[in-house]
């Protein structure tokens, strides 16, 4: 696929990566053995017919293909771009044994923007039901459960706390990864599919999930408000000028547009040499924000190898080329204070691996003696969020003890009728797998409002006698 | 109850106190009904502009309307002091956010206002007071041409000092002369809460420390969302991170960092100052293109953290 000459894309925040003409699309179509066992729909979160798309478009059926992929995913072209592929579907494709795997992401992509090119919106007639479906966050996990219960005929409304939805794929991904307009024009089928968004909300405060099951008419309530409260380092001269989380810097510039300042009215700090600690993705997109908005030195501070590195792999290898600096098996010590109330560098070790750890990985520890300084006049911080307190502030809903959501294998929180999915139950994790969960919190909703589900027929079964496909009639409150 | 339209925020009322100081009444019957005393607001006036902080200064239920009082002192608050008219609405406006500030059962207690401080203070006087309080209120303002709701809090208060820099009206000092007073006066005072900029609500309190006295600030760093998903408004209290906008914004003011918290509010001095002046020049030349509009003066900028007086 052909992307923006490195050095030319550190300085803009146009897409990187150009995606497929028709002939590329058609030539890597090719590739794909149409294999029996079809291991990538297994290898896929929201398990998408990637066979029958790929065969669609070798018949240059594009609008079959994206046809195909819809009845799984709506949100083909963010998906294509977003997801780790090559840990999910392309990791198990049968033509990667020997060669390269097909690259399905690309593929899902190329029907996503002609999807998007050629307004092909699918809507469904879909006879309303007469629910109603309140959603939490208007992220990944909001978007995928409101398009599942939208089609199954409910009326669905979306809360975001924010002026504008899309969540993490709006304030957090970047432009040249995932350019707005592409986020717009998927919620803007959802629109077409009845789903309401209503911004600037704040729910737990403006009102809370119990007022929106007992006095505000919501027969069910997805909860998907997504991860919150970056962690700190805890080190010396963490709350100096100039140290800032990941998810503050891609807000300003992303959703708020600092990087057009003073254009836009919200300024966003500029570091000529940036420190970033993490090597996620959030990192990587911290990192490249700051080439673009500037920064002279980038540097990736991490304290395992890149092996461990969590980060998708096309995102570490553009910001190698895009000239980051990466300093593996380092752990920060101490930002240094530059006597004004600002960075002046920063103290690391050099770790060594150890014996694995719980997470399986080998643990890094610090090499004696090995401590030194670098030159930076910004820390940013992209190690990982802690649970936003919110939610379980203002309501009785049951929280685990690190203060996520509890949830049954159903994705059922402790009140009945209130689900929950994606980084508010399981702490920091992709938008693919985000998605998942609003898709399966859709199964357990449909099957809670006894909404016979013509994808997932309900398991069936009787519970004291009465068929548990069948409506229920009253709502009995657990917690 | 279903939310309707949430996203039209129309300003059914506007009062100006001083050249600096204006109240903006807005409408949003689902938050005045949801608003509790020490609850704030992010504000945008316009689609390119800052989400900006604002302590709630009152709620109408009835009304359906939240008010706010707000100082011109950065490019935006000075900008909204010139576009946001009874009639006109806002981009934005989410809320109430932050932990309500709890009202407890304190028999006798000093609620301290400086500056636009006195705004928010006034429902937090009023909630003491319906709790059967005796409430002792000390409101501070630089000069007697910025003095605004004297009266409405007074209608709240068993006592109450006014203080002025200067001595223009009430007595001569700033509030901490009025806390010293009144500790001098009331042995049993419970508790003191103070709203203010960040260098009145440290001096408050130094003024209680020594007392023991129970003191609660309300703090308002520089913010982003408002929903704990940035960290920007972090701010250290008895050693430990805390984000103002979901642990707070009320503190223990004996343990706050308040030096920690000056110099963070000091992040975008040098942005703030150059949109400030971009902006004034940008009027200055439309003034020129239309002679009979008044200039508009370039007020020195104060201190950036005068910016967050209460508001």
């Amino acid at each position: 696929m052909r992307e923006q000459d490195a050095g030319a894309r550190a300085k803009n925040f146009a897409e990187v990566a150009c995606g497929y003409s028709v002939e590329e699309a058609l030539r890597e179509a090719e590739r794909c053995l149409l294999c029996p066992d079809e291991p990538c729909i297994k290898g896929c979160p929201v398990s998408i017919d990637i066979p029958g798309f790929i065969r669609k478009i070798g018949e240059k059926d594009f609008r079959g293909a994206y046809d195909v992929i819809a009845e799984t995913n709506l949100l083909a072209a963010v998906c294509g771009r977003v997801c780790p592929q090559e840990t999910q579907c392309e990791q198990v494709c049968t033509v990667g044994e020997s060669l390269e795997p097909v690259a399905i992401g690309r593929l899902e992509r190329f029907v996503g923007d002609a999807a998007i090119q050629n307004a092909w919106g699918r809507v469904p007639s879909v006879a309303p039901n007469g629910f109603c479906i309140g959603i939490v966050g208007s992220g990944p996990a909001g978007m995928a459960c409101a398009a599942d219960m939208a089609k199954a005929g409910c009326e669905v409304t979306v809360f975001e706390a924010f002026h504008q939805p899309g969540g993490v794929l709006k304030y957090g991904i970047p432009d040249f990864r995932l350019p707005n307009e592409v986020v717009d024009a998927e919620i803007e089928n959802l629109r077409k599919l009845g789903v309401k968004f209503e911004c600037n909300t704040l729910v737990g405060r403006l009102f809370t999930i119990e007022q929106m099951i007992d006095e505000m008419g919501f027969h069910a309530v997805f909860i998907g408000t997504g991860a919150g409260y970056p962690s700190m380092l805890g080190v010396p001269g963490d709350s100096l000028n100039g140290v800032l989380s990941a998810n503050e810097l891609l807000t300003r510039c992303n959703l708020l547009r600092a990087r057009d300042f003073p254009d836009f009215d919200t300024p966003v700090p500029l570091g000529r040499q940036v420190a970033v600690i993490g090597a996620g993705n959030t990192a990587m997109d911290a990192m490249r924000v700051c080439l673009r908005l500037g920064a002279h030195k980038v540097h990736c501070v991490y304290r395992r190898s890149r092996t461990e590195c969590p980060a998708r792999a096309e995102e570490v290898h553009h910001a190698e080329q895009e000239g980051i600096e990466f300093h593996w098996l380092t752990a920060p010590l101490a930002i240094l204070d530059d006597g004004k109330g600002g960075v002046r560098g920063m103290r690391c070790i050099r770790m060594e691996l150890g014996e694995p750890d719980d997470s399986g990985r080998r643990r890094p520890v610090p090499v004696k003696g090995s401590e030194f300084d670098f030159e930076a006049d910004q820390v940013v911080y992209a190690i990982g969020t802690n649970a936003n307190p919110i939610i379980g502030q203002t309501s009785r809903l049951r929280l685990n003890k690190r203060g996520y959501l509890e949830t049954d294998g159903d994705l059922a929180t402790s009140m009945a009728g209130v689900y929950a999915g994606g980084d508010i139950v399981t702490g920091a994790a992709t938008v693919i797998e985000a998605m998942g969960a609003g898709r399966k919190a859709a199964r357990s909703m449909k099957a809670y409002l006894g909404i016979r589900d013509a994808e997932h027929a309900a398991t069936g079964g009787t519970l004291f006698g009465i068929d548990l496909r069948e409506r229920n009639f009253a709502r009995i409150r657990v917690a | 109850m279903h939310p309707g339209d949430l996203s039209r925020f129309e300003i059914v009322s506007r009062q100006d106190f001083s050249d600096a100081t204006y109240l903006l009444e807005v409408r949003h019957p689902m938050m005045a009904r949801a608003a509790r005393p020490g609850q704030f607001v992010i504000v945008m006036s316009h689609e390119h502009g800052e989400r900006i902080p604002l302590t709630i200064a009152d709620f109408d239920r009835s009304r359906g309307t939240i008010t706010l009082v707000i100082q011109a002192v950065g490019k935006t608050t000075r900008e909204m002091q010139q576009t946001c008219k009874t009639g006109t609405t806002l981009h934005a406006m989410v809320g109430p956010m932050g932990i309500p500030s709890p009202i407890g059962r304190a028999r006798k207690v000093v609620c301290v206002g400086g500056g636009l401080g006195v705004a928010p203070m006034f429902p937090q006087a009023r909630g003491f007071k319906a709790n059967g309080a005796y409430v002792i209120g000390i409101v501070g303002f630089r000069t007697k041409s910025l003095v605004f709701w004297e009266d409405k809090f007074r209608s709240c208060c068993d006592e109450f000092i006014l203080c002025t820099d200067d001595g223009s009206a009430g007595i001569k000092g700033l509030v901490t002369e009025g806390i010293r007073r009144a500790i001098a006066k009331h042995a049993d005072i419970e508790e003191v809460v103070a709203i203010g900029p960040p260098v009145m609500m440290k001096g408050c309190a130094e003024a209680t420390r020594a007392h023991k006295i129970k003191t609660v600030v309300s703090l308002n760093p520089i913010m982003v969302d408002g929903t704990g998903m940035c960290g920007g408004c972090r701010v250290k209290i008895g050693g430990e991170v805390k984000f103002a906008c979901v642990d707070g914004p009320d503190f223990d003011g004996h343990k706050v960092d308040f030096d920690d918290l000056m110099s963070r509010l000091r992040r975008y001095a040098r942005e703030e100052r150059a949109a400030a002046e971009r902006w004034s020049e940008n009027c200055r030349m439309k003034n020129l293109a239309d002679p009979v509009a008044p200039a508009v003066e370039l007020l020195e900028l104060p201190d950036p953290f005068e910016d967050v007086k209460g508001g």
